[in-house]
């Protein structure tokens, strides 16, 4: 199990006097958590309980198998980013955690991820329920083809988050301030949400997806199509999220990896190779693999 | 410090770290040549050579600000990372220490100078195992960076001691000295300037011993009980 800072075991003190995460290790899971429901237990506040946990997780795409055993503790309310070149797994890893990957008929799914220790494969998860409490984001915004307040509108209507008018006004409002655009759309929100610009979009679906209250924002390859200053709005919202939302973001931009996340999991051909924190991972990584993708030796 | 074997997708970023380390090992065999010539200047009583020594402290201060700008241009082009970022930023580290090594050199050659022009004092006679001390020390200790040896930079980090213990004897002997005859005081001082000088010089190479562990195993040594620390990675 990888699980960065709050460990079972709390059996590696670096020099630095916190704890370090598991390494990338060929051990065994340690039989505690195979046998428990339960989250694992923590020795730091309940801030840093994990949110999420990948447990021995396999996926196929038909014949192919496109991650391997994965083992991850997504810590509460912290920002972790997935990085690893094309290929290697880590936007499918995303799309397991609110089962995207259903949608994919050949995809075959073995193995656990708990939300809260409920394990979301289970036959009795309801896909939709699910789906409002693990939201997403896109790579290219994909705003609905409708007016800024009704992109935000729709989903609670249909879950039923918020109804009357002067309700849905206020759920409206709040969500497009989280996502920092308020004061650029106040006056138009009846204009179409196409008609935003490329990094407005982006926040339009951030506001959409926090609209719902979910409680984790998967966020794929959320600025890539973004310049620069429409980047940086981005991340300072993901720095702000931070505090309320369990955040995942997929990301080629290792820069952004570094700048955003407190931990970072490299992924390489469908294996999760290290997790650590982020600084670790950026200036002391323990395996090859990590240090030679985020140096530029391989891609 | 790349490895010949392990290369980067971009040709051109191995080049510039090349560059970088080039232009510190230069800097470095510079300043071990100031030092020497700096020792000898005095050793010898060569005025010729002490002149040469001081004026040369200008090639070292130029050889700091080129590595500094290809640096510099490495963290905002590249932004190195891991291993790249550690070696760039020992880099940045040992430049500095090398040009205040110059300084000292340079120190030691306008003592010399002076010394020189005076009655001859036949009480360099410690002076010289010192400065072998801290020759040997340096050149160990710029070896060390070449060849990224942790190992070899934790004994040469070690040996600083030796040398701080030969200039707590050369300071005692030479306050004898000038308690014998007063007449000498001033020639005396300086020499425990030069003393002083080899002694800083043996610091810095220390320090830059330390850069060297920080650079292969990822582990900040400074201020720290080195010999307690466990260095392996992992």
């Amino acid at each position: 199990m990888q699980q960065p800072k709050t460990t079972e075991e709390p059996s590696q003190p670096t020099a630095g006097g916190s704890p370090r995460p598991d390494p990338m290790t060929e051990e065994p899971v340690a039989p505690a958590n195979e046998s428990s429901p339960e989250p694992p237990v923590t020795e730091t506040p309940a801030t840093k309980a994990s949110k999420l946990t990948a447990r021995d997780l396999n996926l196929w795409y038909g014949e192919t198998q496109a991650l391997f055993d994965i083992n991850l503790d997504v810590l509460d309310r912290e920002v972790t980013a997935l990085i690893g070149p094309s290929g290697c797994g880590k936007s499918t890893f995303l799309r397991c955690i609110n089962r995207m990957n259903d949608l994919i008929p050949s995809v075959q799914v073995q193995g656990e991820v708990e939300l809260d220790g409920k394990n979301i494969y289970d036959p009795d998860v309801d896909v939709v329920q699910l789906r409002s409490r693990v939201g997403m984001v896109f790579q290219k915004p994909n705003p609905f083809p409708k007016s800024v307040y009704e992109n935000i509108a729709y989903a609670p209507r249909i879950h039923g988050v918020a109804k009357k008018g002067g309700e849905m006004d206020d759920l409206v409002e709040t969500s497009l301030r989280k996502a920092g655009l308020w004061k650029e759309v106040a006056d138009r929100l009846d204009a179409p949400g196409t008609s935003l610009s490329g990094g407005q979009q982006q926040r339009l679906c951030i506001a959409r997806a926090i609209a719902v209250s979910p409680e984790v924002i998967l966020m794929d390859e959320p600025a890539s199509a973004l310049d620069p200053v429409a980047t940086a709005t981005i991340e300072e919202l993901i720095d702000e999220l931070r505090q309320n939302y369990t955040i995942l973001i997929v990301t080629h931009n290792m820069q952004q990896a570094a700048r955003v996340a407190t931990y970072t999991a490299f992924f390489h051909l469908g294996e999760l190779i290290e997790y650590d924190d982020t600084e670790t991972m950026f200036t002391n990584p323990r395996e090859k693999k990590t240090e030679d993708y985020i140096t530029g030796r391989f891609g | 410090m790349p490895n010949n074997n392990d290369h980067h997708i971009s040709h051109r970023y191995d080049q510039e770290l090349e560059a970088l380390r080039d232009d510190v090992l230069s800097m470095g065999s510079k300043v071990e040549e100031q030092i020497e010539n700096a020792v000898r200047a005095l050793t010898e009583g060569d005025d010729e050579l002490a002149e040469t020594t001081i004026r040369s402290d200008h090639a070292i201060n130029a050889m700091e600000v080129a590595a500094d700008d290809k640096a510099v241009s490495l963290l905002a082009r590249r932004t190195p990372a891991a291993r790249d970022l550690r070696f760039v930023m020992t880099a940045i580290k040992t430049i500095t220490d090398l040009e205040r090594m110059g300084d000292e050199a340079e120190k030691i050659a306008r003592l010399a100078r002076q010394l020189n022009s005076t009655k001859p004092l036949k009480r360099h006679m410690t002076l010289p195992s010192m400065s072998a001390a801290v020759r040997n020390q340096t050149r160990q200790a710029l070896d060390c960076l070449a060849s990224m040896d942790a190992e070899v930079a934790l004994r040469v980090h070690g040996e600083d001691e030796k040398v701080d213990e030969m200039f707590e004897g050369i300071s005692r002997e030479l306050l004898t000295y000038m308690m014998e005859n007063p007449n000498e005081i001033s020639a005396n001082i300086d020499i425990l300037f030069v003393a002083k000088a080899l002694e800083r010089i043996g610091d810095h190479s220390k320090n830059i011993t330390e850069y060297v562990i920080y650079m292969v195993h990822g582990k900040d040594v400074r201020h720290t009980n080195v010999n307690r620390l466990d260095l392996d990675k992992g």
